[in-house]
This record gives C-alpha cells, sequence and structure tokens, in this order.
C-alpha cells in the first residue's frame, strides 16, 4: 500500500518536475513533495504502521523516490538556470552600432612623428642626435661655414639679428661647426631643430621652420655615401618606390654640393600641379664638407672627407600626409592634429 | 635668369636637341632650368598679307572692305573697322583658323552683310608694344615695310617664334647670366653626353680698330680711376656719328625674350652685349661729359643724382659714383644718370665696360632699393678681363647696325689682374672623393675651359669660383653625371644613441600624449602684446626678452620667455574654431636674456585645455600622474598666485621641495570666450629631467592582509587638504600604507566655514597579520595629532 503511494508520489513528482518551467515552479515541487509538510514526508511518518520486515525495504524505496525526484529536480534546475540566463541575456541585447564611449587620447605633433622617424632610421645607421643654440653667433651660422662677409644669406632683408653678431640661426648647420669643434672624426651626427628665415609666412613659406642636419665626418667618406644615406632616409620615410635626383647646386660649405629631388608621388615624375610640371620636387640640399670648414674646425681634409646635409622636415611632413598649406602646421587647430 | 635658345643656337649647334631636352641636360650638369616657355605658340595661321584694294563698306560707314594678297593666288576679301589702311599697305592677316594670344580665334565671317575671310591684326592684337615694333602702338593696324612678303607666316616673319630657358643660376656662376655662359655648360654638357657640340669659348669679337693705340679716343675722353679697390678696370671707348633710331628686329626680339626691353639702337646694344656676355655696359652722351672726362670716384657727402628712371637719390660717401669733370652722372654698377641719358639728339657716346666691386654695388644697391640687371651681376664678382671683348663686341654691333663710327682705340685703366689660378688635379684623388671612377675627369674639365697640365688645372678666367681640387671634384662630377655615383653606406662601427636627455624628452612627451594632450607646435617668438594678454606685470623678469632688430613684425618680434603665451593663442584658435574640447601641450624652448652675447636656451613643458570636464582638478590629476609616473615622487601643491591664473585656484607645483612650476585655472580676463574651468601648466622641464627616475623600483606584493579604516574629520575653515593629509600621514607610522580622501562635505550639522573630509586609511605590517588594536593605536595618535596641531575632530 505504501510503496504504491510511493510509487505514485514519485511518477506525479517526476511530471510536475517535467512541467515546471521556472525556478519558483521548482521550488514548489521541492516543498510541496519533499518539504518538512510535504507529502513524501507524510508518507513517511506512515512508516510506523509497517510490520518490521516491510519496513527496511519500504524505507529504501522511500530514499530511491526521494534521491529520484532530487536529481530530476537538480537537473531541471540546471537547464531552467540556463533558460533563464539565455533569456536575460538575450534581453540585455544592444545596438552595437552606437558609438563607443569617448577615450581621451592624445597624439603627438605629425612633424615630431616624422622627426622620430628620421631619427630613427640615423640612430640605425650610427647616428648620434646633436644639438645647438637658436639665437645663435654669425661666426658658427655663418663664417665658420665659408660664408663671404657680403654674402647675400647673411643680409638683414633674410637672417633675424638681434644685434651685429648675434641672429637667429638660419639652418642647423651651425650644429656642425660645434659639434665638430668639440669632437674628433668619425663624427655621425644628425641635429634636428627650428631655424628662421625672414620670409613671410603663406601656404609654402614659413619664418620659423624646422630642420634635420646631418653630419658624417671619417677617413674615406664619399659623396656615394652621402647618396646612400639619403637614398636610406628617403626610403624608411616614404617606402621603397622612392625615386631621388641629385642634382649640382651651390652651398658654400658644400663642395661637391647637390639639391636632392624627390619624383613627385601624384604624377610619378609625368608632371603635374604638385610639382608645378616639374616631376620632381625639391626636398633638400646636401653636400661633400668644403675643405675650408674642416680646416676651420681643427680637421685635416687631406686625412678626412665628410658629407653634410639640410633637410627641411615641414616639407617631409607635407609630402608624407599630403597636406596641402604649411600654416595649417602650426596653428594648432586639434580639428588638424588630431588627423594623425 | 631668362636665355633665348634661338640665340643659344648661334652659339652651339643644338640639331636634334629640344628645348626641354636640353633643359633637362643642363639641370642635371648644375645650370637648373625653371620653366621652358615657348614664345609664338599662341600666334597661328597668321600671314604676311598686302592689301591691294580698299574700298568703303556698302551698308557701314565705319567699315571698309580689304581685297588682300596673302600669297596663295586667291585674293581674300576682309572687312576691318581700321582706318589706318590703305592700297599697298603690307600687313599681318588672321586667317579662317587663325590663333592669336589670349586664345583668340578667328573664322570667316560676315560683317554687315559681306563676307570677311579673316582679320587685319593690330600690333596689340599679335601681343606687341612700339618697343617690340615701330608703329605697334599706334591706333589701328600693324602696317609693316615692304622687306615682308606676302604669304609669309607673319610669327616667323616677325621673328616671334622662339623658346625661352629660365635659369636658376646660384650665386657662385654669374658666368652663367649670359648666353655665351649658357653655351658653354650646355656645349660641356652635350660634349660629355657624347654629343658633339663645337666649342664656344674663346670664340673673339672685332670691330677693327678697338686695340691698343689711344690715338683717335683720347682726344675724345680721358678716365681718371680713384678707387682702384671698388673699380679695378674701367675701360671705354667711344663712338661718333651716332644714328638714334631703333634696333633690328632681331636684336629686339632676343631682348625681350630675355626679358629685357628694346629702347633704341645704343641701349639696345649695351643690353645685348650684357646678355650675351655677362658683362654690363653703360653708354653715356659725350656731349653730357663735362671737359670730356669721367671720374671714378666716391660721392661726395650730400651728393644727388637723378637716374635714368627718373628718381632723384641722395648718395652717400661710400658709394662708387662715374662723375665727370664736376658731378656724378652714374652710380657705378648700378644705374646711369639721366643727365647723360643717350636721346635721339645722341651725336657722341661713350661706352663703359668695366669692373666693380661686388660687395660695394650690392651694398649701394641694397641701400638705394634699386637692383638692377647690371648690379645684381657685379655683385657676384665678374671676370675682369671681360670688359675689353664686350667693348669690342659692343662697337662690332655698331658697325653691322650702321649705328656709328667707333673711334679708334680703347681706354683701358686696369689694377694689376691676378694671375690665373692652378688648382691641383689628380683624378684618382677625386674618384676617391666622390666614390666612383671619372677616368675623362681631366676631358670634361678641358671643355670647361680649365686647361690641364702637370698634375694641375688652370681655372679660366670667368670661373672665380674655383679654387680648391673638391671644386674640380665637383666639375668633373656634375659633368659625369650625379645620378652615376653609386648610392653605398658609410661603414658603421657604432650603433646610434640618444643621450639619457634625448631619451627622457621623449618619454615625457609620451606620457603628455598618453594623458590625452596634443602636441602643439608654436612660434618661438611672440610679441610684446602677448605679455599683456597673458597679464606679466609690467616689471615681471618674464618680459626681459631678446629682442630682434628686424622682426617681421611687431608681433614676431622678442624671444618668447615662456610658453603660457603661446598656449593661450593656441587656445583662442580653438575658441575661434568653436573646438567644443581641447587639451594641448608642448615640450619648448624658451629664451632667458642673462646679459651673455647668447640668451640662455631652456625647455619648458606647458599643458592646458578646455572645455569636456577641464578644470582645477583634471589638470591636476593629469600633472600628478605626469610627476608620479616620471620622477616617480609625488609632486605638491601650495596654493599660489600668477598673473595668469584664477586668483583664488593656482598652486605652484613642488617635486622633491623644488618649485617646478605654476598651474591654475586661467584667468577669466585672459581669452574671450575661453570656457570657465579652462587650466594650464608651465612646468621647468630641466627640473623634470633632472628629477626623472626611468627605472621604477619593484616593491613584492604584500603577502598579509591589511586594516581599512574609514574616518571622517571636521577640519575649520581654513584648512588645507594638504595639511591634513600630512598630518595622517606623519602620524601613521610605517603601518600606515595608504590614505586616500574619499569624501568632501560641507554644509549642514557643520559648524560655520567647516569641512569635512573623508579619509580611507589603509594599515598593513610587511610580516604579519595586523591586530585590530595595532590600527586602532595608530588611528589614535593621528585623531590626537590632528586636534593638537589643526584643531581638526572626528565627525561621530
Amino acid at each position: 500500500m505504501l510503496r504504491q503511494n510511493l510509487e505514485e508520489l514519485r511518477g506525479k513528482a517526476l511530471q510536475a518536475v517535467r512541467d515546471a518551467r521556472d525556478a519558483a515552479a521548482l521550488e514548489t515541487i521541492r516543498v510541496g513533495f519533499l518539504g518538512k509538510k510535504g507529502e513524501l514526508t507524510a508518507i513517511l511518518k506512515r512508516m510506523g504502521s509497517l510490520s518490521p520486515d516491510e519496513r527496511p525495504s519500504v524505507g529504501a524505496f522511500a530514499n530511491d523516490v526521494r534521491a529520484a525526484v532530487e536529481s530530476a529536480l537538480e537537473s531541471a534546475s540546471g537547464r531552467i538556470a540556463e533558460k533563464e540566463l539565455e533569456r536575460r541575456l538575450a534581453e540585455e541585447t544592444v545596438d552595437v552600432t552606437l558609438p563607443g564611449n569617448p577615450f581621451r587620447a592624445g597624439r603627438r605633433h605629425p612633424m615630431q612623428t616624422v622627426l622620430d622617424d628620421v631619427t630613427k632610421i640615423f640612430l640605425g645607421m650610427g647616428f648620434s642626435v646633436a644639438e645647438g643654440p637658436e639665437v645663435e653667433t654669425t661666426y658658427y651660422c655663418f663664417d665658420a661655414l665659408n660664408h663671404s662677409p657680403d654674402h647675400p644669406a647673411r643680409d638683414p632683408q633674410d637672417t633675424f639679428y638681434f644685434d651685429d653678431e648675434t641672429i637667429l640661426r638660419t639652418q642647423t648647420s651651425s650644429v656642425q661647426i660645434r659639434v665638430m669643434e668639440k669632437e674628433k672624426p668619425p663624427i655621425r651626427i644628425i641635429s634636428p631643430g627650428r631655424t628662421y628665415r625672414k620670409d613671410e609666412i603663406d601656404a609654402t613659406h614659413s619664418a620659423h621652420f624646422h630642420q634635420i642636419e646631418g653630419l658624417a665626418v671619417d677617413k674615406g667618406i664619399t659623396m656615394a655615401d652621402l647618396k646612400g644615406a639619403l637614398h636610406t632616409m628617403m626610403t624608411g620615410l616614404y617606402g621603397s618606390g622612392v625615386k631621388l635626383r641629385f642634382r649640382p647646386h651651390h652651398f658654400p660649405y658644400t663642395e661637391p654640393s647637390a639639391e636632392v629631388d624627390l619624383q613627385c608621388f601624384a604624377c610619378q615624375g609625368k608632371g603635374c600641379r604638385m610639382c608645378k610640371d616639374e616631376g620632381w620636387i625639391e626636398m633638400l640640399g646636401s653636400g661633400m664638407v668644403h675643405p675650408a670648414v674642416l680646416e676651420r674646425c681643427g680637421v685635416d681634409p687631406d686625412v678626412y672627407s665628410g658629407f653634410a646635409f639640410g633637410v627641411g622636415i615641414e616639407r617631409l611632413t607635407l609630402m608624407r600626409y599630403k597636406i596641402n598649406d604649411m600654416r595649417l602646421l602650426y596653428e594648432n587647430d586639434v580639428r588638424f592634429l588630431r588627423q594623425f | 635668369m631668362k636665355c633665348s635658345y634661338n640665340w643659344l643656337k648661334e652659339y652651339i649647334p643644338l640639331d636634334g636637341v629640344t628645348p626641354k631636352e636640353l633643359a633637362r641636360a643642363l639641370t642635371m650638369s648644375g645650370s637648373k632650368v625653371e620653366s621652358v616657355t615657348e614664345l609664338g605658340a599662341d600666334i597661328q595661321n597668321v600671314v604676311i598679307g598686302r592689301v591691294t584694294a580698299i574700298g568703303k563698306h556698302p551698308d557701314a560707314d565705319r567699315l571698309f572692305v580689304c581685297s588682300v594678297d596673302t600669297g596663295d593666288g586667291t585674293p581674300k576679301q576682309i572687312v576691318t573697322g581700321a582706318n589706318n589702311v590703305f592700297a599697298g599697305a603690307v600687313v599681318p592677316v588672321a586667317l579662317d583658323g587663325a590663333l592669336l594670344p589670349g586664345g583668340k580665334k578667328i573664322k570667316t565671317g560676315r560683317m554687315r552683310g559681306l563676307e570677311s575671310q579673316g582679320m587685319l591684326c593690330s600690333g596689340d592684337e599679335l601681343g606687341l608694344d612700339g618697343h617690340d615694333q615701330p608703329g605697334a602702338d599706334a591706333d589701328g593696324i600693324l602696317i609693316l615695310d615692304d622687306t615682308f612678303t606676302p604669304g609669309a607666316d607673319a610669327a616667323e616673319a616677325l621673328m616671334l617664334r622662339d623658346t625661352v630657358l629660365e635659369f636658376e643660376i646660384t650665386n657662385n656662376r654669374p658666368d652663367c647670366l649670359s648666353v655665351i655662359g649658357i653655351a658653354r655648360e650646355a656645349a660641356a654638357t652635350l660634349a660629355a653626353a657624347g654629343q658633339d657640340a663645337g666649342t664656344v669659348i674663346g670664340r673673339p669679337f672685332s670691330s677693327g680698330n678697338g686695340a691698343g693705340a689711344q690715338s683717335g679716343i683720347s682726344g675724345y675722353l680721358t678716365v681718371t680711376v680713384e678707387d682702384e679697390t671698388l673699380c679695378p678696370r674701367y675701360s671705354a671707348r667711344v663712338v661718333t656719328d651716332v644714328v638714334p633710331g631703333p634696333s633690328p628686329l632681331w636684336m629686339r626680339r632676343r631682348l625681350r625674350a630675355c626679358g629685357v626691353r628694346p629702347l633704341g639702337n645704343i641701349v639696345d646694344i649695351t643690353n645685348y652685349v650684357m646678355l650675351e656676355l655677362g658683362q654690363p655696359m653703360h653708354a653715356f652722351d659725350h656731349a653730357c661729359l663735362r671737359d670730356g672726362r669721367l671720374v671714378v670716384r666716391t660721392a661726395r657727402p650730400g651728393e644727388t643724382l637723378e637716374t635714368l628712371d627718373g628718381r632723384a637719390r641722395s648718395l652717400e660717401p661710400s658709394m662708387l659714383v662715374i662723375a665727370d669733370a664736376r658731378d656724378a652722372t652714374a652710380v657705378a654698377g648700378v644705374m646711369g644718370g639721366a643727365e647723360s641719358e643717350i636721346t635721339e639728339k645722341t651725336k657722341t657716346i661713350v661706352f663703359e665696360s668695366a669692373s666693380f666691386n661686388g660687395p660695394s654695388v650690392r651694398r649701394t644697391a641694397l641701400s638705394l632699393a634699386m637692383r638692377t640687371d647690371a648690379s645684381s651681376r657685379f655683385e657676384k664678382g665678374l671676370d675682369p678681363t671681360a670688359t675689353l671683348p664686350a667693348l669690342e663686341r659692343a662697337c662690332q654691333l655698331v658697325l653691322e647696325l650702321g649705328s656709328g663710327e667707333p673711334v679708334p682705340g680703347v681706354i683701358d685703366v686696369c689694377a694689376p689682374l691676378a694671375p690665373p689660378v692652378s688648382v691641383p688635379f689628380e683624378t684618382a684623388r677625386i674618384e676617391r672623393y666622390l666614390g666612383v671612377g671619372i677616368p675623362n675627369a681631366g676631358e670634361l674639365l678641358e671643355s670647361l675651359g680649365f686647361v690641364i697640365r702637370d698634375g694641375s688645372a688652370l681655372v679660366p678666367s670667368w670661373r672665380s669660383d674655383v679654387s680648391v681640387w673638391q671644386d674640380l671634384a665637383e666639375e668633373a662630377a656634375r659633368l659625369h653625371g650625379y645620378d652615376k655615383i653609386p648610392a653605398t653606406l658609410p661603414p658603421s662601427k657604432n650603433q646610434g644613441w640618444l643621450t639619457e636627455a634625448q631619451a627622457l624628452r621623449a618619454r615625457l612627451n609620451e606620457l603628455c600624449v598618453s594623458l590625452g594632450f596634443f602636441e602643439m607646435l608654436t612660434y618661438s617668438f611672440i610679441g610684446p602684446a602677448d605679455f599683456d594678454a597673458a597679464r606679466f606685470p609690467a616689471d615681471s623678469p618674464l618680459r626681459r626678452a631678446k629682442t630682434l632688430r628686424n622682426p617681421l613684425g611687431e608681433e614676431h618680434s622678442v624671444m618668447r620667455t615662456s610658453l603660457l603665451p603661446s598656449l593661450l593663442e593656441a587656445l583662442s584658435r580653438n575658441v575661434a574654431a568653436r573646438n567644443p574640447d581641447v587639451r594641448l601641450y608642448e615640450l619648448g624652448m624658451v629664451y632667458t636674456d642673462e646679459g651673455e652675447q647668447l640668451p640662455r636656451e631652456t625647455r619648458r613643458l606647458v599643458l592646458g585645455g578646455y572645455g569636456d570636464d577641464t578644470d582645477y582638478f583634471t589638470l591636476k590629476g593629469a600633472v600628478e600622474t605626469l610627476i608620479g609616473r616620471f620622477c616617480r615622487k609625488r609632486a605638491d601643491f601650495v596654493r599660489a598666485s600668477g598673473p595668469a591664473f584664477h586668483p583664488g585656484r593656482c598652486a605652484e607645483v613642488m617635486i622633491r621641495g623644488r618649485s617646478a612650476g605654476l598651474i591654475g585655472e586661467l584667468h577669466p580676463t585672459l581669452l574671450r570666450g575661453l570656457p570657465s574651468g579652462a587650466a594650464a601648466c608651465e612646468l621647468d622641464a630641466e627640473l623634470l629631467l633632472e628629477l626623472s627616475q626611468p627605472d621604477a623600483k619593484f616593491v613584492p606584493m604584500p603577502r598579509f592582509p591589511a586594516v581599512t579604516r574609514d574616518i571622517a574629520l571636521i577640519c575649520p575653515a581654513g584648512t588645507q587638504a594638504a595639511d591634513v593629509r600630512g598630518t595622517i600621514e606623519k602620524n601613521g607610522g610605517h603601518l600606515l600604507e595608504e590614505c586616500a580622501l574619499f569624501d568632501v562635505y560641507e554644509g549642514k550639522n557643520l559648524p560655520d566655514g567647516a569641512r569635512s573630509l573623508a579619509y580611507r586609511l589603509i594599515f598593513r605590517a610587511e610580516d604579519r597579520t595586523l591586530t585590530d588594536g595595532e590600527a586602532e593605536s595608530a588611528i589614535q595618535k593621528i585623531l590626537r595629532k590632528l586636534h593638537d596641531g589643526l584643531g581638526v575632530t572626528i565627525r561621530s
């Protein structure tokens, strides 16, 4: 009788568990069958009416029933929890195309990025970075660089003067002299920095600009080395497709001197508006250090030779990012700065 | 400098070399061509015609109907409105389909019912003025003389077709400011490329009677040179029986192609010789030279001169002039005087061909603000041996043009000429220097006029720029071709390194960027008004700035002593652009005048911004993080004031007891439209570098649990948080691991002006689990000291 009751109970409980749809329903089932006032407990209370022979087997059976119901409850609860989680997660669905929360990150100025890149390239070639003053004497900026006393570059129309002998350096080449006065060859330096010329400020000119000077002095430095160094720099900056053109020019402090043109990216040298129909864009001045400059710095030009170059960082930057107006570099408008 | 391609062809055979090819070759050998312009290309299908008959238009009072022979056997009927046309007139005729300068196209059309098969052209319609073509500026059609044949292409017949190469000639090569100079370069360049270009060097000119004896000329002219330094050579010739008039067509066209306006035969000859040989010349009207004398001297104090351009010039005693027996009549090497100008009445002239000191000419031209074709050549230093050939060439042209009779003989006042320069020449050495083999270096030099002999090169007189063997290397290299030099890398034994300071600056930049700031680049020079704008007091040491003598403008005239004005400028630009949220920084140089020749250049770091959540505390947070990470040391902030800052929101930033700069919200009157909360901080970057601590020191993770206590403190009015914290930290002992403020409360339930500051204190021992009792006694000590020192009590 009791056994039969238990069997019925088991059948009912398992069915109820199968029918349960949420955790609350399961709890009700658990309390209803297994709780202190539950049906199983009620049946078990009637165990006393059984004969001692029957009691162990019915007791064991009752335990089996309890275990079966508990196990069913447990697995159902796992199943339901999983379902509930699924439902909750579904409710938590968001529009993934909404914008992310703003994350504030700063940027380097594009010119500094270019400068850093150039610096890395030259560090790799064994150059180090030298620095020198921006407010400079005419000696370091002109005399020591083999400019005649009447050289037009000294003209107050082109150069900013504080007094007759003090100027804003017009080129970073002054650092060459300061380095060669202090150090003995071999010398390999680049010297980035601000330079100043009295140009009216427009889309392609600034009274205030940046240059990177390069200088290598050693035994047996050749013009071919100059070409190789500059080629490495331009390839590093603009990729392996760059074409350079070395063109004879004149600077008082180099001999031979060369201007270096970069083949126009826009037209591949065919001529377009960007290169003013020339196919080439003038990038920098360079050459073999003039023996008079070496001598003045106490370097024997019969033993040592060297190359030097000076390149405008503005121009490198404009070319790299295809910026059409140099003034943007100094306006510090965040709409510009943000782009790099 | 502009150079006519047709003119060049007189000096070198350019068969098979187009102007563009020539331009490219010359660019690569050192004479950079800026532009190649085809002249006359804008005139097409215009021919010479002869008007055979002319009559009135039947239906129009002001029109004429012409029958014009254009050489093809079919007379053209052309209607014209001009009233200077007559039967027999030779005129330019634009035929059907013609193209005129300015892009104008001519088509057969009807005028008042009659067909017009083209157009008779005025000078203006062909782009000609009276200087180019006599009569071209007259009203009406350009009437030509009978030497023009009907049917001929008008642009050809009027010699309007040419190509102009415009060169950028470097300062060291004044010899290339001439047709002959370019021709020499072209010949050598083409020869180096294996093309036969003939020889240009040493082409002689002769007028037949210029040499030697001063027999004739001494009756007309005496020349005295008072200053041999400023005028090493003065050569002159006299021409009588001058027939003033226009120079011939070919000469006018060449002058024009080279950018010089034709003015009349004598002046045109002087300009022609200058363009051709590079030697500037001048012609004086002999009748205007008192006593037939020319004196080369410096100007007298107060002396004035009316120059050819009609302007009165005040001369200074440093300036060299050409004077007659009494007055200055030309500014030497710059411009002639109006008084002795060649006119239609001129009968006898003096040709001057001289050598003047370059720098002196340059200074004179600059101070008189009249840079001329002549002065720009002289200032670069010209070949003193060129004066006589130029005179010969001028007199030769006088004869050729029938413009006068050169008087036999030449006056040549000449200081001793320097001997030709000899430079050691060794091919192998040049090859080693360049890194390329140029076995024919000697030949290349010879093609430029060098004479190679016994291991040295004799430099031609026109190449004063060559003085050392490296110069020869350049000559050889540029003719051989820079593009044939290989690209190698200099052998390097060392890796390059940044110095410690350079590496630290890079790190500082990284930190600023990581904190959300955009790097700006601002001008190193600012204006005195920027000091005012930043509210620097009148006696501020920051106003003692290095000042430029010749600035671009007042606003760029002083070297900055602080980065704040630069930041303000950048912020104001962003405010003007309505950029809502801006954070900028710059690690830049300031220039401190300490009385030495050169100012002290030091780096400062400025950070600032506005908008979004920016205020004193956000910027302070950034600066705390920056210094915390860069110097690995907590910065202290001490109430301070600065002219540019909000008086109640400004602090001095202290690192290890040293002042690093100021931080604060910007004073509201600084910038119109600047949002409130805008803040800035300017730090001494050199100090940051000095105190930097690039490497972190590892601290092991704690092994024992901490005891955490929150305490709320009632702080009387005026108590500074830094003092409270200082007291807590000082008295917390080694067990106090952290003290963090987490709440600030002002208002109800507190005494007037008092604040409640709540701190979370974390206590921990390194070697054991701390007991509550230990933490409690530490807190008691802290509270006691807070009370005794600051009057701070615990809030219950």
